[in-house]
């Protein structure tokens, strides 16, 4: 229910390349031989990976054909999780968590801003193809907020300005630093650890870790 | 306060290595082949006497959980299943433990898995942790490589699986039977129970289902005793546990405490303080999403265990405390709950597919004030015919937050509805 109500697009025939049958060979090895479909959400994710984001009708009929699965059943798993897209995708997914932990942090400003930096809406797609714009629902980096994710990466502790650096960034072409934006290591509080000061490996005073161990 | 070395999750920043080396300095994998040789019962009823209770927000004891898998291996294979479908608003506490301290749930899947006579674990991970998703397997990579996992795990003679299963964005997934389904290839709907996973879950077999934290923390209850971890906390709240502190403090963080600890000192101690000095409190929500928010006055004395927070009427859930000051538009922020919960309803039980939608509308409205008071009763009645309703407790967990402000917040909404009224009627 909390996937896509879209019907799948058409594409050119769909295969997974060799590097990607051997994944799949690795993937359908943890489960019984009797109970391959089990494989549906990996390969689903693989074949999204591998067509530029996006599942088409033809990546569907495969991966349901491959896993000899009645298609409607693979239909109703790729409609039913938010991440199988059934659309074309930006090169870049940036999907701003605006739940109440990031909201609570000024999540609406890293929206805004990045509304402001795209010129596009929610839902929408740059016109070069570069961007699509969504708002996630909480991806369970709270202590972190806000953030938003991009791609296999999380981007926390942002603010307006630090989220419209990291689209200058992809904008060009590189690839900007995932995680904190303001020097945290992980989840550890700013200002001084309260916990954890004797551990080895912990910075050796109480203060800002330089985020970089 | 908790000292360091009573600490479970030593490198829960990540300061150390979180792999195989930097894990057995931590003293990770320590003769855990002596603790599989102990045997089932004994680890099960040393599980039972530690009082450790399901850190996935149920709270339900974790040795008798585990008590409940058939003593005897029929044809059917036993399965261990690890919920890592963190995603309950607030709540970022077993991301910690897979990206900085994951041969701890490793070694925790492997000493589960003997107390309940399975061979194989799957961890069901969120699918958008992809980064998490490397850190555990490359230390489950290294737990093969060095024997202590696989075919004859730690040297025991005890064959002993674990894999990895990626999900796909979808919350309902955290719900046990839902994320059975999700493995089976499925749409992840909640089954009825009974029959209860023990005796019919993954691929028709016996399973159990447990949270990451409450599998993480087994090696270390094992190794340094039941009592150990019982002499934290208060009876039938012990020991040690991973809180999440979001929203208005001043430093958020996560951090492992002794449970029972009262919720004004896990602010101060820990966050930093409420921003703008505890007077500026508003409100908390102390267990996630799905707990309702308790007022200043509440949050005061109240202590962070289950039965602490039950007596508040509200819930430790994932022990993921959200602080809001007073610049929070409270009902707008409850409102964005019943959007999320509207989002995430698998669609399978009425009540919970037309209700949760219904409920958001009316929030939505209520925010604004553009309602009239009977709506405040008319839609606290609406959360009591969806909470108990449904098959799962989704339903529950849209319904309460809504309960908690009208109960708590009541004259918030009612003065909202007021103004407007007095303001159109200026406007005429």
């Amino acid at each position: 229910m909390s996937g896509s109500n879209v019907i799948a697009v058409d594409g050119p025939p769909f295969a997974f390349t060799e590097a990607n049958l051997e994944a799949v060979r690795r993937i359908l090895a943890k489960y019984p031989a009797d109970r391959q479909a089990s494989g549906v959400l990996p390969l689903l994710h693989l074949a999204q990976r591998q067509n530029a984001g996006f599942l088409t009708l033809q990546a569907l009929d495969y991966v349901a054909d491959f896993l000899k699965m009645p298609r409607i059943k693979v239909y109703e798993v790729a409609t039913f999780y938010t991440m199988f897209k059934l659309q074309p995708m930006g090169r870049h997914h940036v999907e701003v968590c605006t739940n109440v932990p990031c909201w609570l942090r000024g999540s609406d400003e890293i929206v805004a801003a990045c509304k402001r930096k795209l010129g596009i809406g929610i839902g929408e797609t740059t016109a070069d193809g570069q961007f699509t714009l969504s708002e996630a629902e909480c991806l369970g980096a709270c202590v972190n907020a806000p953030m938003a994710q991009i791609g296999d990466d999380y981007y926390e502790d942002l603010s307006p300005e630090s989220m419209e650096a990291i689209l200058d960034a992809l904008a060009r072409g590189e690839q900007p630093k995932a995680g904190s934006q303001i020097g945290r290591r992980g989840a550890e509080p700013m200002g001084g650890l309260t916990s954890l000061t004797h551990m080895p490996g912990a910075p050796a005073e109480r203060g800002n870790p330089d985020g970089e161990v | 306060m908790l000292k360091d070395e009573d600490r479970i999750f030593t490198n829960l920043y990540g300061f150390g290595e979180p792999g195989l080396s930097g894990a057995r300095a931590r003293g990770d994998w320590d003769g855990t082949r002596d603790l599989v040789h102990k045997g089932r019962d004994w680890i099960v009823d040393e599980m039972r006497k530690s009082g450790l209770r399901g850190r996935g927000g149920a709270g339900f004891v974790t040795g008798m959980k585990w008590s409940f898998m058939p003593k005897e291996v029929s044809d059917r294979p036993h399965y261990l299943v690890v919920n890592a479908d963190e995603g309950e608003p607030g709540t970022c506490k077993d991301r910690e433990i897979m990206r900085h301290d994951p041969h701890k749930l490793v070694e925790g899947c492997l000493l589960a898995g003997v107390a309940m006579a399975a061979h194989t674990a799957y961890i069901y991970v969120r699918g958008e942790f992809y980064r998490e998703v490397e850190a555990l397997q490359r230390a489950i990579d290294e737990a093969y490589e060095a024997g202590l996992i696989g075919p004859n795990a730690c040297d025991t003679g005890w064959a002993f699986d674990v894999y990895i299963h990626r999900g796909a964005g979808a919350y309902i997934c955290g719900e046990e039977t839902a994320l059975i389904e999700s493995i089976e290839g499925k749409k992840g709907q909640p089954r009825l129970k009974p029959p209860f996973p023990a005796n019919v879950g993954l691929f028709g077999c016996p399973t159990t289902v447990n949270n990451v934290e409450t599998i993480a923390v087994t090696p270390t209850i094992l190794r340094r005793g039941a009592d150990w971890f019982a002499g934290f906390g208060r009876p039938k709240n012990t020991g040690t546990k991973l809180f999440n502190i979001s929203g208005h403090v001043n430093n958020p963080c996560t951090v492992e405490d002794e449970m029972g600890i009262p919720l004004k000192e896990l602010i101060e101690r820990h966050a930093g303080g409420v921003r703008g000095g505890w007077n500026n409190l508003l409100a908390v929500i102390p267990g996630g999403s799905s707990v309702p928010a308790l007022p200043r006055s509440i949050c005061e004395t109240v202590r962070m265990d289950f039965d602490g927070l039950q007596q508040a009427k509200s819930g430790l859930g994932t022990a993921a405390v959200i602080v809001m000051d007073k610049s929070t538009d409270l009902v707008r922020a409850i409102t964005r709950f019943s959007r999320f919960y509207k989002h995430e309803s698998c669609g399978q039980c009425t009540p919970c597919r037309e209700g949760t939608g219904w409920l958001w509308r009316v929030m939505e409205r209520l925010s604004d004030g553009r309602a009239r008071i009977e709506e405040i009763d008319l839609l606290d009645q609406v959360t009591r015919q969806i909470e108990g309703h449904t098959i799962c407790a989704l339903g529950d967990a849209a319904a309460w937050p809504i309960q908690g402000l009208i109960k708590n917040f009541r004259p918030e909404m009612e003065r909202r509805i007021l103004e407007r009224e007095a303001a159109s009627k200026r406007a005429a």
